[in-house]
């Protein structure tokens, strides 16, 4: 799994959902392998206007990636080539294959297992909210 | 106004989809994927039309074969199969996860489109589809309430004016379908899915090419037997849903395959040719899946959309199946 698609995933539990801790999910035993694509850079701009930068810089920091800039590169910034092929490399190309995801909030361990993260919930995390008996007619 | 399904299989929902969806998928993911690489055109002139460097989800992606139809966009697809999730994971550019639709791992408002296909009509209760699409509705962007009702596709796919969904089920109403269901026919249905060989021997599709599918009119009604599933095998071997040519039914699976190439190399099917049946055929085992649909009346999504606290931007059927798009409205 890409480090850009950490920066779209949360806990699956409805309780931990929203709130701050589980946001983003953390890395834990992380093996990471690069892989090569494609480097267009219009979409690494584009992608990096939905990014969420603090959430990003988490990750990043986590499997030790630590130069990323503080602020979101915004404007002039973007024309910045070597900028964006850096983050194309971490974001697209830096893959983790094996190792955990953690939520900070309820610290539920989801496996990830040849790169696909298993968000499945065992029976006593993953019941239906109560609010569901309101859609009921 | 339909009455709650419920009664029909409970007491558990959950545990119903584990053994009639979940199981039955997992059991044939590698046969399932093999069949499923046709993109429907609706679904890809909505994923063709999503600005450059836009992200969306693929809620029960599959085998992931909508993921490779905009290489400009990045979708994050989920399943709730492993072993389809595996397969989904060969198209690199984009990313997978294992999850259920009504649990999924992604945060509220942050996506510019979803797409939702042959999925929701999985879920054995009016209030487990309509929490389905709540959640998916959750993850878009959400948008304003300004734009006006037009259909016009183009129109309402600009930056900025809140995340669409696109979701597909299976219609009550396709007549003209094989299998014939129409108005007044029962909503919740099991559908075969047949198999041959060994089920778990396929992960990408080889060695379980020969499968069919059989009709049946109702559950519990003309539930088409082995024999009867075995004489009309290869007519019978299309997808139900995406099926594009429901009145000519092609005469073997190498025809079935030839209008893609590319997903033949991707999921490792031997390219055309009737040699791999022949030899295996007399030691391949026949085996029978059910699984278990709720067929959607005219209307019926539209509603569900509007239980779910979405608005209808359109709406329409195409090829035995009704779809919407869909916006969240945050008042």
């Amino acid at each position: 799994m890409k480090v850009l698609t950490v920066n779209f995933l949360t806990c699956a539990v409805k309780a931990c959902k929203g709130t701050a801790l589980s946001f983003p999910l953390h890395f834990r035993d992380a093996e990471l392998v690069q892989q090569e694509m494609d480097f267009h850079p219009t979409f690494v701009r584009n992608v990096l206007l939905r990014v969420d930068w603090e959430g990003l810089k988490v990750t990043a920091a986590e499997l030790g990636f630590t130069t990323l800039p503080a602020e979101k590169p915004e404007g002039e910034a973007l024309d910045n080539e070597q900028l964006l092929k850096d983050l194309h490399t971490l974001l697209l190309e830096t893959q983790v294959t094996e190792g955990k995801l953690v939520c900070g909030n309820c610290q539920h361990e989801y496996a990830i297992k040849e790169g696909i993260p298993n968000f499945l919930l065992p029976n006593h995390l993953g019941s239906a909210p109560k609010s569901e008996a309101a859609f009921v007619e | 106004m339909e009455l709650p399904e419920a009664s029909l299989h409970l007491p558990i929902p959950e545990a119903y989809e584990a053994e009639h969806v979940h199981h039955v998928y997992e059991q044939i993911a590698g046969h399932f994927s093999s069949t499923r690489y046709k993109p429907w055109p609706m679904v890809e002139s909505f994923l063709k039309m999503q600005p450059d460097g836009s992200v969306g989800l693929d809620v029960g992606c599959g085998n992931g074969k909508y993921l490779t139809v905009n290489p400009k966009i990045f979708i994050l697809g989920s399943d709730r199969s492993p072993a389809l999730t595996k397969i989904a994971s060969q198209h690199d550019h984009h990313s997978v996860v294992v999850a259920d639709a009504l649990l999924l791992p992604h945060p509220h408002s942050r996506f510019d489109f979803a797409i939702s296909v042959a999925v929701i009509h999985h879920l054995s209760t009016a209030s487990r589809r309509v929490m389905a699409i709540k959640t998916i509705l959750d993850a878009l962007k959400p948008s304003g309430n300004t734009s006006g009702m037009h259909g016009c596709l183009e129109k309402e796919t600009k930056p900025g004016s809140g995340g669409r969904a696109l979701i597909y089920v299976w219609a009550l109403e396709q007549r003209g379908s094989r299998r014939g269901w129409d108005e007044g026919c029962e909503q919740d249905v099991m559908v075969p899915w047949v198999t041959k060989g060994e089920p778990n021997s396929a992960i990408h599709g080889t060695g379980n090419k020969s499968r069919k599918e059989t009709g049946l009119k109702r559950r519990g009604k003309r539930y088409a037997p082995k024999d009867a599933s075995q004489r009309t095998g290869r007519e019978d071997s299309r997808s139900e849903s995406e099926d594009m040519k429901s009145t000519v039914p092609p005469s073997t699976d190498r025809t079935e395959q030839e209008p893609s190439t590319e997903a033949i190399r991707e999921f490792g099917t031997p390219k055309g040719g009737p040699s791999p049946d022949g030899r295996e055929k007399s030691a391949e085992v026949t085996k029978t899946f059910q699984r278990y649909y709720h067929l959607y009346r005219s209307g019926e999504l539209e509603r569900d959309v509007v239980m779910a606290g979405g608005r209808v931007v359109d709406s329409g059927y195409e090829r035995d199946n009704w779809w919407v798009i869909a916006t969240r409205v945050i008042e």
